[in-house]
């Protein structure tokens, strides 16, 4: 009976074998029964391909990664156990507290300025016309999320040299004194970094709470102002509840862009001056590729990883706390 | 009342087209500076009485354009319909075929969707060192698929589980099967998702930098932002050259957004919400 057959899920193309069910039994809906679940496990085949891929290529690397970072190897040679010690060196190392502190200063400028303009900007907005003009400031805003990092790293490299925009528009306004090599002077390299990242978050972040805000019911508006509101209560009484969502998505997505960060540092200042804008992601990659102390460069990336969970579950917890 | 919203939002304007002014000044300072006389120091941002267009055939031949745009693209082949493909199919797994067990896969791939791929590009290195792969494109190839699996899972069950089971099973009493249902009822439904999925991973995969440098040293066997990357190494120190290259390295990106840019907002929107 064709449908008896066809109610079962089982897939006959790619997953033709019939696995338990025995196709000569004579009770019908026992057959029907078993076929199901059968079927159901043959599922799996769907699932397996990018299980496969995923097992291999990255939960593979995650275990050995692990391992690796109780060792001390140099990449070559025979590996000494060595226990924690890479994590202690990780911990109390000098150079290598101020490296994960570096990319927590990056938090500021990739996450909340980019987050608090665009929250500032969105509740000036309240929505971006659907017309030519609001696509060509979309078009533009995005410009940076679609060109590689890379590219925006040599570009601001560019900006913030000694004979770039910034200086050139210092020097206009008359505040000559001013004018360094940004990205080469002590002092300033690390919130110059953080602005190439500001740069290239704002857009997106601007553009998702536009968004958002063009959701928001304006009769909530009409009544906060019929009690009086002014825009800094209405922002705090409405925008800002409204918009838990999509700031929980834009803090998410940059924090873990400033944590993980490597591109942009790598092409503007390769770290230095010093240690003075090096990140985790690069040292990792100075340590394990230069340097050959692969069991550190380990225990430095199991820590980086832990850092970003930590410091993304919270968020999602708190943003999207009663939906999930 | 009316009259403080309109100046409010005079002022929002007023922002959001200095958002753009800043956005595109690094871009305009870049080709200012690229066109300027090859061996001069640009300041940044001067149209040049005299400007040189021909920097940007010199700066083609310097990069070997030729070249990148081929290795990127072969990259991009690699990765992306097989991702998408394999994604596609997990997706309909664990979201609309709900395999028993499926919640440990899935908790599984959530396990990556935050992982930094510095955190496992070491051990892969020498994963691919032992499987004599390195300074090959498999080597960008095979990793980018497995590390893109956590969001495209994630992205494609989020489509089919809000597809209705009945759907399937109108179509079962047709008497098709799994396979044909996934090919004739279901990849066509998911149309829209699976065209987000391709752009988003097209412009990772042709913008992936850390494990182009680390896997390959032949710039002409990298991503574009690889690529990139080695043309600054080479080049650094000629600003006018540096410019006009990376330009030029950035227009077939820049095209391909103009074309599809409806559809990569989008993506690139829904892809941050749900990732």
């Amino acid at each position: 009976m064709t449908p008896a057959f066809g109610s079962a899920p089982a897939g006959s193309g790619i997953a033709s074998r019939p696995g338990g069910g025995n196709p000569d039994q004579p009770v019908r809906p026992h057959r029907k029964r078993r076929w199901g679940r059968t079927a159901r496990w043959i599922g799996w085949l769907w699932v397996l391909p990018a299980l496969i891929m995923y097992a291999f290529f990255v939960l593979r690397p995650l275990a050995l990664t692990v391992q690796y970072s109780l060792y001390r190897w140099n990449g070559i040679g025979p590996a000494r156990w060595v226990g924690f010690e890479n994590y202690l060196t990780v911990f109390t190392d000098r150079d290598l507290l101020k490296i994960i502190s570096n990319a927590f200063v990056l938090i500021v400028f990739f996450s909340f300025i980019p987050v608090a303009l665009g929250l500032l900007v969105a509740s000036l907005v309240r929505r971006i016309t659907t017309g030519p003009g609001g696509t060509l400031v979309r078009t533009v805003l995005f410009l940076p999320q679609v060109i590689p990092l890379v590219a925006a790293g040599i570009a601001w490299s560019w900006v913030l040299s000694s004979s770039g925009l910034v200086n050139q528009a210092l020097r206009a306004v008359g505040l000559d004194a001013l004018t360094r090599s940004w990205l080469g002077e002590f002092n300033t390299a690390l919130p110059a970094v953080g602005v190439i990242g500001t740069w290239v978050m704002l857009g997106l972040c601007t553009i998702l709470l536009v968004t958002g805000m063009s959701k928001i019911d304006p009769s909530l508006y009409e009544a906060a102002r019929m009690d009086g509101a002014g825009p800094i209560r209405e922002f705090f009484a409405v925008t800002l509840p409204s918009l838990r969502q999509e700031i929980g998505v834009c803090l998410t997505v940059t924090i873990i862009a400033a944590l993980a960060s490597f591109d942009i540092v790598y092409i503007s200042t390769s770290g230095g001056p010093g240690i003075q804008t090096t990140v985790p992601g690069l040292e990792i990659y100075r340590l394990a590729f230069s340097q050959r102390q692969v069991g550190l460069a380990s225990a430095l990336g199991v820590v980086l990883m832990l850092l970003v969970v930590l410091c993304v579950l919270p968020i999602q917890r708190l943003t999207r706390g009663e939906k999930a | 009342m009316n009259l403080s919203s309109r100046s409010e939002r005079l002022t929002g304007r007023i922002f959001l087209i200095a958002l753009v002014v800043v956005t595109l000044l690094p871009f305009l300072s870049m080709l200012s500076a690229a066109l300027q006389p090859r061996g001069t120091v640009p300041t940044g941002l001067a149209w040049p009485s005299d400007p040189q267009w021909g920097n940007f055939v010199d700066a083609f031949t310097a990069a070997n354009m030729g070249a990148l745009l081929k290795s990127s693209m072969l990259i991009v082949a690699g990765v992306v319909p097989i991702g998408v493909l394999i994604a596609t199919m997990a997706g309909f797994g664990l979201g609309h075929l709900r395999v028993p067990g499926g919640h440990i896969a899935f908790g599984l791939l959530l396990l990556g969707l935050t992982l930094p791929f510095e955190a496992v590009v070491t051990p892969m290195y020498y994963q691919m060192r032992d499987l004599g792969l390195l300074n090959t494109r498999w080597a960008i190839i095979l990793p980018l698929i497995g590390l893109y699996m956590p969001f495209a899972v994630f992205w494609m069950r989020a489509h089919f589980i809000n597809v209705p089971p009945e759907l399937s099973e109108a179509a079962r009493v047709d008497g098709s099967n799994t396979w044909q249902l996934f090919w004739r009822v279901h990849v066509p439904l998911a149309r829209p998702a699976i065209a987000s999925l391709t752009i988003l991973l097209f412009l990772w995969t042709w913008n992936q930098f850390l494990l182009a440098i680390v896997m390959v040293d032949d710039a002409t066997k990298r991503t574009m932002a690889g690529a990139l990357g080695a043309f600054q190494g080479q080049w650094g120190t000629d600003l006018v050259l540096l410019c006009a290259g990376s330009l030029l390295i950035l227009t077939p990106t820049l095209i391909v957004f103009l074309i599809f840019q409806r559809q990569f907002i989008k993506a690139l929107l829904q892809g941050s919400v749900k990732g």
